[in-house]
């Protein structure tokens, strides 16, 4: 057990101090999402709701068509996670583990690539959605990660160069296409960094609000980021309800955080190049 | 026979990574292509395309007001969020690093708002900076001071954001974590013989030794804040820039271009322009870099 003196009881006191400040806007949204609006406003405000409306979580679900959605991010979300994972395996498989002319150059380039500010790619890529007739459907969301994503492509090469090149190069001199090395031993051995990837790019599908709001016209195809957009201008300032919304849409990204907490670390250090 | 992995496998190696190159082709090059040729263009998704040379540009640097405008805010929010989240997730490594009882639990809290974002964080923060029922000027009227009016007052709306993106400083923290705890410990007994006090050990050898990570956070949270844009868009009432346009920022004076009045050739010479800065910062960030980063077996 490491014992706590001197400089070292300072710093723990700060690494409190520090984590009730990171906490507290959190039991802040519960804690007004509670309460009666005349609580809200009194002052000084309550730290603790006097009366609890756990109601308030009933209202908010019925004032606006959540429950759509929550289908329709779902649908999204899903198709987004499958794609990347899958096709982010498959292209990190080839620039890892085969040998090819223009292999180093592409793959400077696929770096490259992550420097670009999103809205240089964003506007002429609205245009040809448009041209595509895709605009006001759910195709500018899904179809792009089935073509790969420079940061997961990256970090999941990271993970492949660490397994050792012997195991392919017997599976080659027992004549296995380089399809079957990918699919038998490749996937099955990177289990944790594709659940990293699939964490990650929920999280991203999840809270993409920008693409939604660009794309999706029509009320009845909208997703929770931009139904709470909406929900915001018609409760106006009723801010129990607004952070029941709130709450209600950052609950599954705080439960998936704490319990698979090892997989987002685990990116991190990845791409951090640490350890190794 | 060769052995198989030196020997090259073109056409299979082409069709591992064909879905990025197509991706890269159709999505990047290509649309990239297009922007910078219709940014000398009057493109407006309906009228035919007339090419007018650099008029764009020339619009941009001297008869737009909005786009000086929307290029200082940004630059005001690179400049302070950029130090001061880097030195923040900086200082909350070092001191998880000390090996203090907790750390795991500590490293939890820290990482928690990082994966969070959203219009439910935006919405929470805009609770929390109301002026009068919010958290943040009811804890500082407790200890006296008289909070701004945040979102509402122009001073205020900037640094309001920041203090948000303050909160989310666990994501860059476990970088800088991750790698302190692969610095070698006999460094610091060597350190702690020659008599060296916490800021000799920090300033010759951890800091050194964690350059290539200070180094990294450094380019990609600079690119990031370059391109603030939903926060501003949720927290300035869809997008119109806050009040006297103190959030307006360049990505919401672009999306406001292509996508409000479909001024789409004037648009992408703003996009273009922004890529050129990031660009610019970037390279010269890379040539600054030999002066300072440090990488292990490449002492010259």
């Amino acid at each position: 057990m490491k014992s706590l003196r001197g400089s070292n009881l300072i710093v723990f006191l700060l690494l409190c101090i520090g984590s009730v400040l990171i906490l507290l806007p959190l039991w802040w949204m519960i804690s007004t999402s509670l309460k009666p609006m005349a609580e809200i406003l009194q002052f000084p405000p309550t730290f603790f709701p006097d009366d609890w409306q756990f109601s308030n979580y009933i209202k908010t679900w019925q004032a606006a068509p959540f429950t759509l959605y929550l289908v329709n991010t779902l649908f999204i979300t899903l198709l987004v996670v499958i794609g990347n994972v899958l096709v982010n395996a498959f292209v990190a498989y080839g620039f890892a583990k085969i040998q090819f002319p223009g292999r180093n150059v592409w793959f400077i380039i696929l770096l490259a690539t992550m420097m670009i500010p999103g809205f240089v790619t964003l506007v002429p890529q609205y245009i040809l959605f448009s041209r595509l007739g895709w605009l006001n459907t759910y195709l500018p969301l899904i179809v792009p990660a089935f073509f790969g994503s420079a940061f997961f492509i990256f970090l999941l090469r990271q993970f492949y160069l660490r397994i050792p090149n012997e195991l392919i190069e017997a599976a080659r001199m027992d004549g296995a296409s380089h399809f079957y090395i990918w699919w038998h031993i490749m996937l099955p051995l990177s289990k944790p960094i594709l659940a990293t990837v699939a964490i990650f790019s929920f999280n991203g599908a999840w809270n993409d609000f920008l693409g939604p709001l660009l794309y999706l016209n029509d009320e009845t195809k909208y997703t929770l980021q931009l139904g709470l957009q909406v929900f915001k201008s018609e409760a106006n300032t009723q801010w129990n309800l607004l952070m029941a919304g709130s709450l209600i849409v950052l609950l599954p990204v705080i439960i998936l955080f704490f319990i698979f907490q090892k997989y987002f670390i685990e990116g991190m250090d990845l791409s951090s190049g640490g350890k190794g | 026979m060769k052995h198989p992995l030196r020997r090259a496998d073109t056409w299979q190696g082409y069709l591992f990574i064909m879905p990025w190159l197509l991706g890269f082709a159709v999505l990047t090059a290509g649309p990239m292509l297009f922007s910078l040729f219709a940014s000398f263009t009057d493109y407006d998704m309906t009228s035919r395309m007339n090419f007018v040379g650099i008029s764009n540009y020339l619009t941009m640097f001297t008869k737009d007001d909005l786009f000086w405008v929307s290029l200082y805010n940004t630059f005001f929010f690179v400049i302070w969020s950029v130090p001061l989240t880097t030195i923040g997730a900086m200082i909350l490594a070092l001191l998880l690093n000390k090996g203090i009882p907790g750390q795991r639990l500590f490293r939890t809290i820290f990482y928690l708002p990082a994966v969070l974002s959203g219009v439910g964080v935006y919405l929470l923060w805009m609770q929390m900076l109301s002026p009068s029922s919010g958290l943040i000027n009811t804890m500082l009227g407790f200890i006296g001071i008289d909070g701004p009016a945040w979102l509402a007052d122009p001073e205020w709306t900037k640094p309001a954001l920041i203090l948000m993106k303050m909160w989310s400083v666990g994501g860059s923290m476990l970088f800088y974590l991750a790698s302190l705890q692969s610095v070698p410990k006999t460094l610091y007994e060597v350190g702690a013989l020659e008599g060296a006090n916490w800021w000799h050990r920090f300033r010759y050898i951890t800091f050194p030794l964690i350059t290539p990570v200070v180094f990294f956070d450094l380019i990609t949270s600079t690119i990031g804040a370059f391109q603030i844009f939903s926060e501003a868009y949720v927290m300035s009432e869809g997008g119109n820039g806050g009040p006297v346009n103190s959030l307006l920022f360049y990505n919401l004076r672009i999306w406001n271009q292509a996508f409000e009045v479909y001024n789409m050739g004037y648009a992408m010479s703003m996009t273009w322009f922004l890529f050129v800065i990031v660009l610019l910062l970037t390279l010269f960030n890379f040539k600054f870099a030999k002066k300072w980063v440090y990488y292990e077996g490449d002492r010259r």
